[in-house]
């Protein structure tokens, strides 16, 4: 694997991306590359700079400086909009859910399936929403249903629900915010292999995370922020659970 | 043969098992309570079920109802309207002004809505695009509004309308093919925001923003705009609704929808509306403000003094938050 910025063909990469609000310097000449088929896992202390910089690739806001590149061509996001275009989508650690709306109804949400009524109308094509998010959740492996109240639901199911809207988007990099915080640790397991099955899709995987079993497990690579720097890129074959807490910490300058 | 019957008892009871959805909804609970009340009252008191009781029922939560389907919208939302009474009335004031200065029923009704709306783009901007809460801007509303309907109509009762007045009298008095014109409007409207919030992405969108308004902005929904439509529709049927009570009171005063607030918000929780946002109904608002008049008329006919309904209402309104909560537990 050829170090980082230097990759041939990057699906997604920013370069020396920098964020301050007002005198706060939130992030500082980060770079970062992610390829298709990938799990990168992004790790440091509440304050690093991990929101940040999900929010800078995700369009909710510009960086100050430096660029994004999406397959090598610069490219501007003027909003959460323009990244879901581009195939970026977020699954959120709250994950974004309507408790009182249905699964399909979920995975649909802005994105909804229309049909023609009376010439003019276009009205909501649930029928059609059913069976696209019942095909999604088949191929999750999920045992969610796409009539079920998200409201009734198990951690595991609401991930998978969250999963297969990005899914449904047909994104090609996904950024996960703590998908592992909020559930029990049996189906931790199960959100696990939903990851990989992502990744073995060729699907660009963002993973956040505080659960250093759960990076090592899956992640491919392994990017450490402190304040707002990046202090280790490597490949988790080359780290361990160790190193990476000494980075977090600041016991370990950078590796 | 024993076998037989044993299975047809049992397609016998799945095809008479209710659908567990059915059950948790407070509307079919409503409306079961609404029917008890009829039947006992059917079997107490002659006057109860006469044509004529009937059609002055249904005519008198007709403008309650129609309230009722935008306040619900508005609840869905996450919000609440408490300006609804107080833009009836300036809204009323200003298409009874208008009327009796000779103008056509249908201009002077536009020009009545297009003040509700005013008023409602007024709380929805507030409230949706600056942030502020739903319950304070509407509650500062509801003091504007009726000040102003004062200020225009100097305090003057308006009786005469004009060229059009046979017409009015007729939209809001009249019945058609027997049953009161209002009640036609509330069931239409009714199937209307029924189809709307069922059938439409707008009413997906409108479940979607009170249940998770966070989770809605993040997708990509405009939240605000959503909102927006909300309290403009709530407005919008405030002022249909002022249109109607005047047409059938055959005057109006600047006291037009004076504490209809209260009775409308308490339709709409009746009827099933969740003041925490993401739940209610079009069928609802329209069971919720049937049973509040369907007590009302009950209390009358078998004799209770006038003063306890207050009682009876509060106690209603209060049982359906607390069936709520029993519902609620058990789904949960």
């Amino acid at each position: 694997m050829p170090a980082n910025g230097l990759r041939a063909m990057s699906l997604l990469e920013l370069r020396r991306v920098s964020k301050h609000f007002g005198a706060i310097e939130a992030l500082s000449g980060i770079d970062l590359a992610m390829g298709a088929g990938e799990i990168v896992g992004l790790m440091g202390d509440n304050g690093a700079g991990k929101s940040t910089l999900v929010k800078i690739m995700a369009g909710n806001f510009p960086p100050s400086d430096g660029e994004i590149r999406l397959e090598g061509q610069k490219t501007h996001f003027h909003g959460p909009g323009d990244a879901r275009s581009a195939g970026i989508e977020v699954v959120y650690q709250d994950l974004a859910l309507c408790d009182n709306l249905t699964a399909a109804a979920n995975v649909f949400l802005a994105r909804e399936a229309k049909r023609p009524f009376a010439g003019v109308l276009r009205l909501l094509d649930n029928l059609r929403m059913h069976q696209r998010a019942r095909e999604l959740f088949a191929e999750l492996k999920s045992e969610t249903r796409p009539g079920d109240l998200v409201r009734r639901m198990s951690g595991g199911q609401r991930q998978a629900v969250a999963i297969a809207r990005t899914r449904l988007a047909k994104a090609r990099i996904i950024l996960m915010d703590e998908p592992t915080a909020a559930i029990s640790v049996r189906q931790v397991a199960e959100v696990l292999d939903l990851l990989r099955r992502l990744r073995d899709q060729g699907i660009a995987l963002l993973l956040i995370s505080h659960r250093m079993p759960d990076v090592f497990a899956v992640a491919d690579r392994v990017i450490v922020l402190r304040r707002g720097r990046k202090v280790a890129d490597k490949p988790v074959a080359r780290s361990s659970p160790e190193e990476v807490t000494g980075l977090i910490t600041g016991a370990i300058e950078a590796a | 043969m024993a076998e037989r019957t044993l299975a047809s008892a049992e397609t016998e009871r799945s095809r008479f098992r209710v659908p567990p959805r059915l059950l948790a909804s407070q509307a079919f609970w409503v409306t079961l309570a609404t029917l008890i009340i009829i039947v006992v009252m059917v079997a107490i008191s002659d006057a109860f079920a006469s044509y004529k009781n009937i059609f002055n029922t249904t005519r008198n939560f007709a403008f309650i109802g129609i309230m009722a389907l935008g306040q619900v919208a508005v609840i869905i939302t996450g919000g609440i309207d408490l300006a609804v009474g107080s833009v009836m009335g300036l809204s009323g004031i200003v298409f009874g002004m208008l009327m009796a200065s000779g103008h056509s029923l249908w201009l002077s009704a536009a020009l009545g809505l297009s003040v509700a709306l005013a008023a409602g783009a007024v709380n929805g901007y507030l409230i949706a695009y600056l942030g502020l809460s739903p319950f304070v801007v509407t509650l500062g509303m509801l003091s504007v509004a009726r000040s102003l309907a004062l200020v225009v109509s100097n305090n003057q009762m308006v009786y005469q309308f004009g060229p059009d007045e046979k017409l009015l009298f007729a939209l809001g008095g009249g019945e058609t093919f027997g049953i009161a014109n209002p009640v036609l409007i509330l069931i239409a409207l009714t199937l209307l925001f029924g189809f709307m919030l069922n059938f439409t992405v707008w009413g997906r969108h409108i479940y979607a923003v009170g249940g998770n308004a966070q989770a809605a902005r993040l997708t990509g929904l405009a939240v605000d705009r959503i909102k927006l439509s909300a309290y403009l529709l709530s407005a919008l049927t405030a002022g249909i609704a002022a249109i109607l009570t005047i047409g059938w009171l055959g005057s109006v005063t600047n006291a037009l929808g004076l504490t209809y607030e209260l009775r409308v918000i308490a339709a709409s929780v009746i009827g099933g509306a969740n003041l925490l946002g993401g739940e209610g109904t079009a069928y609802g608002a329209l069971i919720g403000s049937a049973l509040l008049e369907i007590i009302r008329n009950s209390l009358l006919l078998a004799g209770v003094d006038p003063y306890w309904q207050g009682t009876f209402i509060g106690l209603f309104i209060v049982l359906a938050v607390l069936l709520e909560r029993i519902r609620g537990k058990r789904s949960a």
